[in-house]
């Protein structure tokens, strides 16, 4: 489980981590804290750059996934962390397979450098 | 737990949910008076595809938001079918979608009243052709097969 932060995780990434592992009990979780490419944006400049922890990239694979649709999925992640956006958190990017999505994902995109 | 409440409208059984559970599910429901819901759920069926996002299409604030309205540009969809709303411009507007949308993010795209997906989704379905097939299917745009190549 990768985080690919210029420092250590902070309070919310932290916290993410461990409800999304309590949730979903991922084969994988890579949470990816992109907060520093908005911080000029118009948004964050008026909370002073926001707190470092506004955006964040997440990728999730897990078979809690199975039989829900993309957006059920989401709403799935974002309930979890609804504490979370009330609190700053302003923008996540998810990407959402189960293990048998990824597994065909990664056979179709590899196929082409054989 | 709470999935299913958050799929389905809140009936007005709240006094029978314990209070833990009540918390909880009314996460997204704290502020949405039935008058704004009422306008909201006007304003989503009112044309085919509407968008909520941050800006203007000419002056988007926000990257996610000018992601899906370069996306929808791809389709020329006519005007008459297609409404854009700027959440900056109304506050009420901003937290209610939220709410009502049991979504958290702008931007929102609907469909024929029907919640789509936010950016994440909308960039997933146009580079599946998913995007065209759902606006072909209600008759936004004319279908590929119909125009000679």
């Amino acid at each position: 489980m990768a985080s690919d932060t210029m420092g250590s995780p902070g309070p919310v990434e932290i916290a993410m981590r461990e409800k999304l592992v309590t949730l979903l009990q991922p084969s994988k979780l890579i949470i990816i804290n992109e907060s520093q490419l908005h911080r000029h944006h118009a948004a964050m400049r008026s909370q002073g750059g926001g707190n470092g922890e506004t955006h964040f990239a997440v990728q999730v694979i897990s078979d809690a996934f199975k039989g829900k649709n993309t957006v059920q999925r989401h709403r799935l992640i974002y309930s979890a962390l609804s504490e979370e956006f009330s609190q700053g958190l302003h923008a996540l990017s998810l990407n959402t397979k189960t293990s048998e999505e990824a597994q065909r994902y990664q056979a179709e995109n590899c196929q082409g450098r054989e | 737990m709470f999935q299913s409440a958050l799929r389905t409208p809140l009936r007005s059984t709240g006094a029978l949910f314990p209070l833990s559970r009540c918390l909880k599910s009314q996460t997204f429901r704290r502020f949405l008076s039935q008058e704004s819901r009422t306008k909201i759920q006007a304003a989503v069926t009112e044309y085919p595809v509407v968008l909520f996002m941050k800006g203007s299409p000419e002056q988007p604030m926000c990257g996610f938001s000018r992601g899906v309205v370069k996306i929808l540009s791809a389709f020329d969809i006519p005007p008459e079918k297609f409404k854009i709303y700027n959440v900056l411009e109304d506050v009420e507007l901003r937290t209610g979608i939220k709410e009502f949308s049991e979504w958290p993010t702008i931007p929102q795209l609907y469909v024929n009243g029907e919640f789509v997906g936010g950016s994440d989704i909308a960039l997933s379905m146009f580079q599946l052709g998913e995007l065209e097939a759902l606006l072909e299917q209600h008759g936004v745009i004319p279908k590929a097969s119909e125009s000679p190549s």
